[in-house]
Formats: structure tokens, sequence, C-alpha cells
């Protein structure tokens, strides 16, 4: 493996189910790459195939109704076709993952230091003493106050904000390259949010922990990604840096995902813009773009699927899913309904 | 339609204490959970309210209690004047038409077994103020204003998507033409562009019924937009408040600061700068 070769490398990753209304198609042509040490975050709405994208990559889509194709390249291994033992070896081990709901992925059975244990021994040829020590000193990492004397509670005596510091713990714990977080502060009051996030970027920091951050909540996004992709309808129709995707952003449904939000940071608007109407349905997805229905700048040749490109020749890295010409777009965007003033 | 500034709602040291029972054969009360504790504030006809908090702050117990959906402790709540803590169901029934309230999941406040036509025109065949054929015109009427079409009439709920399902609830909660609609986190379970979507619908009823809001979110940024005052609620108690603007941009309180130096600024070169305050 090259120095300059990526952590994590998807390159059209699709996801289908079977389910008795039909086949839904729950991400399509998904390509990124996620460099060591680097904070990438997907963001979307529901049923915009970012968590569904996280899940395939930990194998955990994988069934009976469910027809998996692409690549996905982490660490030299494939994870698409590999083995399920393979899949075991490497999750948990280089890639760990954390939920939004902290308390339906610990055992409420168990104290929370057996279950850190646990993980670490499955993995480790560890001796019980040695690995309780790890359990807390990783408690400690992870910011959970009086690590010794809480190593013995159940998970329901944490609050909210402290089980996903112990669920992070446990992914820290056989020391992954790779953290994948689907929504890890959804669940939480946007003061322990904030706690949270400065822990996964002192990780990210400290460790050079690369973060695969699954997100609907963009200003989450703007504190901590290095790189965004923007997922609608199951493909990603934007990626870039942050700062591309902030400053400079090429889709007409970025526009509106940055427009309607509300700002505490600018005087408030007289009216928040919106995006028109619902999204897609998976199952008989719009024909071409799937933002096309709702999009106040569709023309004719939105019928065709656009390709995920780079558009801008002054950023190479800059890719987006949309038909318009870049000069286009920056003539529409001073009075897109979508955009809003500022 | 009342006119904007006359006082419509009036609380006075409103107080909710729960139970804590221990016990297993001869339940004892061992200590008490002081949802609400000693909350003063008011609410002008047509006027905007917005409560926010984090979870286990009191401001949903505090809705409910002004509603007297739940019954409070002590204090006052008076409504155009009069005091509705202490009146029976009968004496409050009448007084139910001017209050309604808009919940967080619509899916659990709406009847599944009940087509759409019937929800949104129980109020108004309950109060016998419409039936048959006219009940029919108004509950379509109502379904447009929300932004829905007449078609939906003979839905079932289970046919909508989240956001169309809050327009239902709120075209139930607008039937009966209320002075006072309190929305209990209505946006939280939406996505992004569905909130403002409902936000906007919220703005614009108001524009046209005059109907005052308590709008209850731990989203301070949606909260702001909405409101024309906002009250900060903490452990029970309101901490702060003040006008939208100055909430937000002049915090005093320090809890208030807090929730709103944690808020997350869409903005990459912004939110760096704040990060390295926020340690």
């Amino acid at each position: 493996m090259s120095a300059q070769a990526p952590l994590l490398d998807v390159r059209d990753l699709a996801v289908s189910f079977t389910t008795e209304e039909g086949a839904v198609q729950a991400a399509d042509g998904v390509s990124f790459e996620l460099r060591a040490g680097e904070v990438l975050a997907v963001v979307g709405e529901s049923g915009s195939g970012k968590s569904v994208t996280a899940a395939t990559l930990m194998g955990l889509t994988r069934g009976p109704n469910a027809t998996i194709s692409g690549t996905a390249v982490f660490e030299g291994t494939e994870l698409v076709a590999a083995s399920d033992e393979e899949l075991q070896r490497i999750r948990g081990n280089r890639m760990a993952m954390v939920f939004q709901d902290p308390l339906s992925s610990l055992d409420p059975v168990y104290r929370v230091a057996d279950q850190i244990v646990e993980q670490i021994r499955a993995h480790r040829d560890t001796d019980k003493e040695e690995a309780r020590e790890r359990a807390i000193e990783l408690m400690e990492a992870v910011g959970i106050p009086d690590a010794v004397g809480r190593a013995d509670a159940y998970p329901h005596e944490f609050s909210g904000g402290m089980r996903q510091r112990v669920m992070i713990a446990m992914a820290l714990s056989l020391d992954p390259a790779l953290l994948i977080a689907d929504e890890p502060t959804t669940a939480l009051d946007v003061t322990i949010q904030a706690q949270i996030i400065d822990l996964l970027r002192e990780l990210n920091r400290s460790r050079e922990l690369a973060v695969l951050l699954i997100t609907h909540d963009i200003g989450v996004v703007a504190e901590i990604a290095d790189r965004v992709a923007v997922m609608y309808g199951g493909r990603i129709v934007e990626y870039g840096t942050a700062e591309e995707i902030f400053y400079d952003p090429q889709h007409p449904y970025t526009w509106g995902l940055l427009g309607s939000l509300t700002r505490i940071d600018r005087p408030r608007p007289q009216r928040l813009p919106q995006i028109p109407g619902m999204p897609p349905s998976l199952i008989a997805p719009p024909e071409g773009c799937h933002f096309r229905p709702r999009c106040p700048h569709a023309f004719d040749r939105c019928v065709e699927v656009p390709g995920l490109e780079a558009r801008l020749p002054a950023a190479p890295g800059h890719l987006d899913r949309c038909w318009l010409e870049p000069e286009r777009k920056s003539e529409l965007q001073k009075t897109s309904p979508l955009r809003g003033p500022g | 339609m009342t006119t904007t500034g006359e006082r419509l709602l009036e609380v006075r040291e409103l107080v909710k204490h729960f139970p804590v029972k221990s016990g297993v054969l001869i339940s004892r009360e061992v200590d008490q959970v002081k949802a609400v504790d000693g909350v003063d504030l008011e609410i002008a006809a047509g006027e905007t309210l917005g409560l926010v908090g984090e979870s286990g702050s009191g401001k949903s117990t505090l809705g409910r209690a002004i509603l007297q959906l739940i019954d409070p402790t002590s204090g006052s709540v008076r409504f155009e004047g009069r005091e509705l803590v202490g009146l029976r169901q009968r004496e409050l029934r009448p007084l139910r038409r001017e209050m309604q309230m808009i919940f967080q999941d619509p899916h659990a406040s709406l009847n599944p077994r009940k087509r759409v036509g019937q929800i949104v025109g129980s109020p108004l065949k309950l109060n016998g103020l419409a039936s048959g054929a006219e009940l029919k015109r108004r509950v379509e009427e109502l379904l447009d204003r929300v932004g829905l079409s007449p078609e939906h009439y003979e839905r079932f709920p289970h046919e909508f998507s989240g956001g169309q399902r809050q327009r239902i609830g709120i075209a139930r909660a607008i039937a009966l033409k209320p002075k006072l609609i309190v929305a209990d986190e209505p946006v939280s379970a939406l996505d992004v562009s569905i909130q403002a979507q409902i936000v906007n619908l919220l703005d614009d009823l108001q524009d046209d019924l005059g109907m005052a809001y308590l709008f209850v979110a731990h989203d301070i940024g949606v909260v702001r937009h909405i409101s024309d005052r906002i009250a900060v609620m903490h452990d029970g108690k309101i901490v702060e408040q003040g006008g939208a603007d100055q909430v937000c941009e002049r915090p005093r309180d320090p809890y208030t600061k807090k929730l709103l130096a944690a808020v997350p600024i869409p903005d990459p070169r912004e939110a760096r700068e704040r990060l390295a305050g926020r340690g």
C-alpha cells in the first residue's frame, strides 16, 4: 500500500433491498475516499442512504433480501466481497462503529467495564486484569469522571452523554484506524452534543483516528468535518472539502439544505427559504436526477442521471451531480428560492 | 379575532411536582420531582412565546399544565382573565375550544383507524358546529389551508409522510379557530427541509388567523426564528425571558449563554473560531 492510498476507498457502492412493496434502492453509485486521520461527514435527510452506506461497510446490511454491489477497499481488504469471518476480524478491531442510541447498544445486565473487557478479549489475547486496566484507561480517555469508581456501574446508571462516551471507549478499545459514527449526537441535548463533538475532534487529532460521521445536522458537519458528502435519494449529489461545500455549494439540494437552516449567528429572515415537496420514494424514484421534481432550476436534461464529476476547473476535488453549467449556477444562486438571503 | 397586544394568558407561580414513590406493598412518597417550579409568564393575543430548554427542563410539563391536561400542584393560569386552575372538566370544556395543542409525533397523536376527514372534522362535529355536507366542505377548506389536498379526505394517517401528518395535526388544531395553540416540539421529528415548510406554515396561519403560540422546543435556532419573545427553562424554572433577538444576541443568564455556545454554527470558519474558545 503506497503512502497515498486512502484508508477507505468506496467505488460505486449500491445497496438494494427486496421488500413486499418492491425493490428499495437504498444506496446507488456511492463513491468516496477517506484518508487516514481525516473526518468525512456524510450528511443527508432520512432515506438519503447515509446510514445504509455506513452499515454496509460494517457488513451489517448483509442478508437474503439485500443485493450489494461495488467495492469498498479498507486497508487493502475489499469489504463487499469479504467473507463473514474476514469482516469479523476487521470489525471492532481496525474499524469500529458507534450508533445513535447508546442505551440499546449496551447490554443492560452487564457492568460497563465488563462489556469493554469482553470486547478486548474477543479480539486480543489478554488476561482479565490487563483488559480491565485498559478499559478503565479508555473510560478516562473519553472523559468519564471517576472511571475507577464507575467501572462497575450498569448502563442505566449513566446519563445519555456518558453512555455515548462508554460506547466510544468500547469502539476505541482495539485501537481502530477508522471510527464510523452514525448520528452519535442526535439523541443528546445540545450542550452534551457539543461535548461529544469535542471528544471526537480530540480523538481524531491525538490518535489520528479517521472518522466517518453520518449525520443529518449540517451544523455538526461544520464543526468537525474535513470533507463532506451530501446524500439525497440514495446518491451522493455533492462531495468536497468542508469549505467547498459550505462556501461554494454546487448542487441545488445543498443550497436548499444550507438555506433552510435557522442560524443564531445571523439576523433572522422574514421567512425561511424552503425546499418544496417531499423526498423521493426509493421504490419508484423519479427518472434522472432524484432532486428534479423539487428543483426550481430543473431543465430537460435532468431526466438523465448526472455523474458525480468535477465541474469546476479550479476545484478538481469538488464533485457534484448537476447538469447546470457552473456559470449558470453562480448566476442562479443569487436569486434561488432555495438559498435565501446571506 | 383578538387584536395583538391584549393579554391572553397569564401564568403565575405555577408549580407541578410529581411524587417519587417507593415501597412494594405500602407505597410511600419518598421524594418529589419539581418539573415546574414556580413559573411566571404571559402571552399576548397573536403573539408567539418560544419556550426553550433541554430534556428534563420541564418545558413540556409546563405546556401541558397550562392547558390543564395535567393538574398543576399550585399556582395560577388565567386565560382571558379567567382562572383555569381548579376548574372542573365540565367547566373547562367550552374553554378547550380556545386552546389547542400540536404534538411532536404526529403519528402517535392521530388515530390510525380514522380517516383524515374524520380526524380533522372531529372538533367541529363534537362541538356541534357543522355536520353533513357543511362539515365536509369545512374540512376540505382546512386541508387546503395547511397545504394538503381535498383528495386526502378519505385517506388514513399511515399513508402520509411525517411532514404531512404534522399538517393534519395542525388542521385539527386550527379547526375551531383557537386563540392559543401550544405546540410541543412540532418540528423536531422532521427533516430539516420539511421543518422549514412547517415553520413557514405556522407563521402564515398566525398571520391569517391571529392566534397566539406557545412554541415549545429544544432547538433555539428554530425557536428564535418563529418567536416574538423567548423564555429559557432550566430545572423547572424560567431562567431568562425577553425579546427573541435580545435573548439570542445578548443573553444574560449563564445557562442561556451555555446553551447558545453549544449550538453548532453551519460555517466551518466561524465554527473553528468558536471551538477554540469552547475548550
